[in-house]
């Protein structure tokens, strides 16, 4: 397990190296991604100047979902490159190469790269959430430090699984399904919005089946102290997060049958 | 103990069929039909440690998939296979520990990183202990003469040089098998002899298993003690490669270069190619010994130059398919 981190490591390392060597693309990229997510945010800002809120929930208050998930979202998709790179590499047939070597494939694959562009995405969240306690002005707390710390955490673990079952679907399309695009990009936007202005069976999918609400919604209701309509356990709110690391494991484990199937089919 | 067993090998693949067109493509998708292909058809073979194998035989005779079976990439659908002991699809991160593998058309080094920081990634992969890395890291160096491609990155390198780096990277961990993959295709043939330079020390010296897969008929010749013939999913031939020759045929030519233009007519022997003064001639050496028939031939033609070859090896590959076809 040390040993696997510390490759984890070097790959990153090296992965960061070679990234530095096109300095101008990787800064042009950032901000071009900095600018796109900060656009889309003032489309939100905009939308509340003419309702000022939704089902309670105010301009300051969204933008905290919204912080919250890019954050998230930026760590996953700067670390799951090589899972959504896969669908090429299955074509071209550079995946046995990974198979030939004495490690899994999901470690080298997590090691492919670590997209440091998406630090455009990262910075802009990071904006909008520290906007947003500030004007909130929330009562931080030990606690709420650590529940942020493990929503963050754990919509990162989520969307890498995400991406993990999205990249096992090529094993057998040969092709990444931009269908399970609808649960990673299509996911961000959702969490953006307080959960109770969808449908109860979106609302259900989106916590029980796909455990969006439970980094995001959930969470953030008991930093803000606000009551859930839904009448979930309080204590549901403080330990959510952590249910995303079992669906991460559930998706390895998908990975797993996914290598299976490619060995004995061969495409 | 063998290095390698294999038994009764199979794989079968199944594809699908596409359907011409949109509508067709439409349907593929609600329903499929699929096509079986033998790629291995029961092939059984053993080696031995430090045998020097070529592997041979056309595109879609079951070369690549041998390799991808043997080095644990695929599972077969029936057949027995250990490798050291193992069963390379059972246990695939302790196989791929020990051997080592080397695509010519594929590069297993980082695109974007120089040489040396490929091989520093490699010794973590394969955890070799700093010390064993050191040493064999500078060997290779110094062998494949690589010291100053180091700290080039390798999108920048050569084919030749490339492939030198990748033969140094697939033996950073010292295996005692290596599956080598077209390692010269492409290559010029100052590369080309140094790659098989390499190889022929690295058997002789290091008692590396090597298994050879290629196209390039001189590199089976310069190389190779013993020479495994496949042709759709089946072993056709094994063996040293005189062999092979003698169980193809017995021929030999002889190659005259005439002083004139004439025919040159003998029962024994018959005219396979004409170019101006030179006659390829074809003989069997147990119907008629090699000398009568020279002295016939120079005893009614005037001769300036004459010499005896055994029949190419393309030429014996290729009647060994039609044979089997």
């Amino acid at each position: 397990m040390t040993n696997a981190l510390r490759l984890y490591m070097h790959y990153l390392g090296q992965s960061i190296r070679s990234q530095m060597q096109y300095r101008a693309s990787f800064i042009m990229l950032s901000f071009g991604q900095l600018l796109i997510t900060g656009i889309e945010f003032l489309a939100i800002a905009s939308l509340f100047a003419r309702f000022k809120h939704i089902q309670g929930w105010t301009l300051p208050e969204v933008a905290f979902l919204y912080g919250l998930i890019n954050i998230s979202f930026a760590f996953a998709d700067a670390a799951s490159r090589g899972f959504d790179m896969f669908g090429t590499m299955v074509k071209s047939g550079d995946f046995d190469r990974l198979l030939l070597r004495p490690r899994s494939t999901a470690l080298q694959l997590a090691g492919y790269e670590l997209t440091l562009r998406r630090i455009g995405r990262l910075i802009q969240g990071l904006i909008v959430f520290s906007w947003a306690s500030y004007t909130l002005d929330i009562a931080w707390s030990v606690p709420k430090i650590y529940l942020v710390f493990i929503a963050i955490f754990g919509g990162a673990c989520l969307f890498i699984g995400l991406m993990i079952i999205q990249a096992t679907i090529a094993f057998w399309t040969t092709e990444s399904l931009e269908l399970m695009n609808t649960m990673t990009y299509g996911g961000v936007e959702t969490a953006q919005y307080p959960l109770p202005i969808y449908r109860i069976w979106f609302r259900k999918f989106f916590t029980y089946i796909i455990p969006l609400a439970c980094v995001n919604y959930l969470p953030s209701l008991a930093i803000l102290e606000r009551g859930d309509p839904m009448g979930l356990p309080v204590i549901l709110q403080w330990v959510a997060p952590l249910i995303c690391i079992i669906f991460l494991i559930v998706a390895l484990q998908i990975w797993k049958i996914g290598v299976r199937h490619y060995r004995s089919t061969g495409s | 103990m063998p290095h390698i067993i294999v038994e009764n090998l199979v794989k079968t693949f199944q594809i699908a069929q596409r359907q011409p067109g949109v509508w067709g493509a439409l349907r593929g998708v609600l329903h499929r039909n699929y096509r079986q292909i033998t790629a291995l058809d029961g092939i059984s073979f053993t080696i031995e440690s430090g045998e020097l194998i070529g592997y041979i035989g056309p595109n879609g005779a079951g070369k690549s998939t041998t390799v991808k079976v043997l080095s644990g990439i695929l599972v077969p659908d029936t057949g027995r296979c250990e490798i050291l002991g193992r069963v390379p699809w059972k246990e695939r991160i302790s196989h791929v520990a020990h051997i080592g593998v080397v695509f010519g058309q594929r590069t297993q080094l980082w695109w974007d990183l120089p040489v040396i920081e490929s091989f520093d990634l490699l010794r973590d992969i394969y955890r070799v202990d700093h010390h064993q890395y050191a040493q064999t890291r500078d060997e290779m160096i110094a062998i494949l003469d690589l010291e100053s491609l180091l700290d080039i990155p390798v999108r920048q390198l050569s084919l030749g040089q490339r492939m030198r780096c990748d033969l140094a990277a697939a033996l950073i961990h010292r295996p005692s098998i290596l599956f080598l993959d077209e390692p010269t295709i492409g290559l010029d043939i100052v590369s080309k002899l140094a790659v098989r330079d390499f190889i022929k020390r690295l058997n002789q010296e290091r008692d590396v298993t090597v298994i050879l897969t290629t196209h390039d008929l001189d590199d089976i010749e310069a190389l190779c003690t013993r020479v495994m013939v496949i042709g759709q999913g089946q072993i056709l031939s094994d063996g040293p490669l005189e062999n092979l020759r003698a169980r193809v045929t017995t021929e030999r030519r002889l190659i005259v270069d005439l002083e004139g233009t004439e025919d040159i007519t003998d029962p024994d022997a018959s005219v396979v190619l004409r170019d101006g003064h030179r006659v390829h001639l074809t003989f069997d050496p147990d119907r008629v010994a090699t000398a009568d028939l020279i002295a016939r031939i120079t005893a009614q033609h005037p001769v300036r130059d004459l010499f005896v070859e055994n029949t190419p090896i393309e030429e014996i590959i290729s009647r060994l398919y039609a044979e089997n076809r």
